[in-house]
């Protein structure tokens, strides 16, 4: 079985991917560049490195559509120890957006506990700062992102302060769209 | 190899709390619970703000640690050396050179800046307990957005004195959904905190909570149409070292018999204000 590497120096590299990712959550619609992993096709290296930093054993993960094979199967056996899951039991989620399918089927946490919700990864879709106008905390005036589907997301932010929060992956880069922004039309 | 976890903590304590940091940005201003750490520093001061400077930290921060607004006190000295040890950071009294600052009970008087994370040190997280000491009820009232209780709390206080008899911890609403407590940062620093383009991570060890204002949050503290807020300090006081007079004073005695002065809470400050107006003068 071969298996790609992980982080070179795992605590170094995974709190400088988390201070990037940090700086995306709270700027919605920022794309920022992280470091470039090797994982098994086709998840790519920014989402690989999304998951090397913030997924484990206690944080089950759903792997969607064609992320869900063989060899990233093992890679997350081996790097990351989370239980495989359906989409009602997902911590985190991983895939192209068609293949992670509806939001409503992942866990969008409660009135009292708005944070038990899932995050979604959402891998391989080109990002441009156009399409959709984002307003709301983290972004001064008025941000833009290109999103797959408006109607679906605005439905997820219009449940505030329950809903997912996205992470939109692609090569090296990443953008964050939480539950708190509002989506204006594209 | 090293032998201590890089910023002390292991690494799936700081995965939690990353994760909780991330959903707390998300919701802000509402609490996101996580599993506190015993930190080696005195219980009090700040297990909850140290374990998420902890968790944000990488070895090309610049550290600032400020208690009550000064950075030479025997805990924010500690502290700042604590960080350089376990994380290699560099660290600065300087408020414009600091990427990451810790702070208990003060905001800096210098605008914090774009890309700057100011982590506070909170002891008790939630600002409706002082009504209700049920964590089951006050969760409830915050799921329902139920601030009556609190709104007839703050309007009974300005019927006994006038107004809001709050000096510190006074209750913001942020982004008109979560009611939200400060810590106990003096009212004066409560305007600072709206629409900052620095993000804001709050963290109470003992009751294991994180909150977040990410920049740019529409952050109200709470008032009445007829009681608007006011941001007070003492009226007509001046730092008696730099002569300030925006900024928040602390009175100090200055001898056995009851002399008394004020000076600029936030030490960077006033000396900043110092060498600019030694270098006029020069
Ligand atoms: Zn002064």
């Amino acid at each position: 079985m071969q298996l790609t590497q992980g982080f070179a120096d795992p605590a170094i590299d995974a709190a400088r991917v988390f201070r990037i990712v940090l700086d995306a959550m709270s700027h919605p619609g920022r794309i920022v560049a992280l470091p470039g992993i090797d994982a098994p096709a086709p998840c790519s290296p920014a989402a690989a490195s999304v998951l090397l930093t913030l997924v484990d054993g206690t944080t089950p993960l759903h792997l969607a559509g064609a992320h869900d094979c063989d060899a990233m199967r093992d890679w997350v056996r081996f790097h990351l120890g989370a239980p495989l899951v359906g989409p009602q039991g997902a911590a985190f989620a991983l895939g192209t957006w068609p293949a992670l399918g509806p939001l409503s089927a992942y866990p969008q946490g409660s009135a009292e506990y708005p944070d038990r919700s899932a995050t979604l990864i959402v891998d391989g879709a080109e990002l441009r700062r156009e399409g959709a106008r984002l307003t709301g905390p983290g972004i001064a005036h008025e941000a833009f992102l290109t999103l797959p589907d408006v109607a679906a997301l605005q439905a997820n932010a219009a449940q505030f302060p329950r809903g997912l929060d996205i992470l939109f992956t692609s090569g090296t880069q990443l953008a964050a769209l939480p539950r708190s922004t509002r989506i204006g039309g594209a | 190899m090293t032998d201590y976890n890089f910023a002390y903590l292991d690494e799936a304590t700081k995965r939690m709390l990353r994760r909780a940091i991330l959903k707390a940005v998300a919701i802000p201003g509402y609490q996101v619970p996580f599993s506190s750490r015993e930190m080696p520093m005195p219980y009090g001061w700040g297990t909850g703000g140290v374990q998420v400077t902890a968790a944000c930290l990488v070895p090309e921060d610049t550290l600032k640690v400020i208690d009550q607004g000064a950075d030479d006190t025997t805990n924010a000295v500690s502290i700042r050396n604590f960080f350089a040890r376990v994380a290699r950071v560099t660290t600065t009294e300087a408020t414009a050179e600091a990427s990451v600052i810790q702070t208990r009970h003060r905001i800096p008087e210098r605008p914090l800046t774009d890309g700057q994370i100011l982590v506070f040190q909170v002891p008790i997280p939630e600002p409706l307990r002082f009504l209700e000491p049920r964590e089951t009820e006050t969760r409830t009232m915050h799921a329902l957005e139920d601030y009556g209780l609190m709104q007839v709390r703050l309007y009974e206080d300005i019927a006994r004195h006038g107004e809001i008899a709050r000096a510190y911890a006074y209750p913001v609403r942020v982004e008109g959904r979560y009611i939200m407590d400060p810590s106990p940062i003096p009212k004066f620093d409560n305007p600072k905190l709206d629409r900052s383009p620095a993000l804001h991570l709050f963290g109470a060890g003992r009751e294991g909570r994180i909150y977040a204002l990410p920049p740019h949050t529409r952050v109200e503290s709470l008032d009445f149409e007829d009681y608007p807020f006011t941001a007070s300090k003492a009226a007509g006081q001046r730092c008696a070292i730099c002569g300030a007079e925006d900024s928040y004073l602390d009175e100090v005695i200055t001898d056995d018999a009851g002399g008394r002065m004020f000076v600029c809470s936030d030490t960077d400050y006033c000396a900043t204000r110092v060498a600019a107006q030694a270098e006029d003068a020069a």
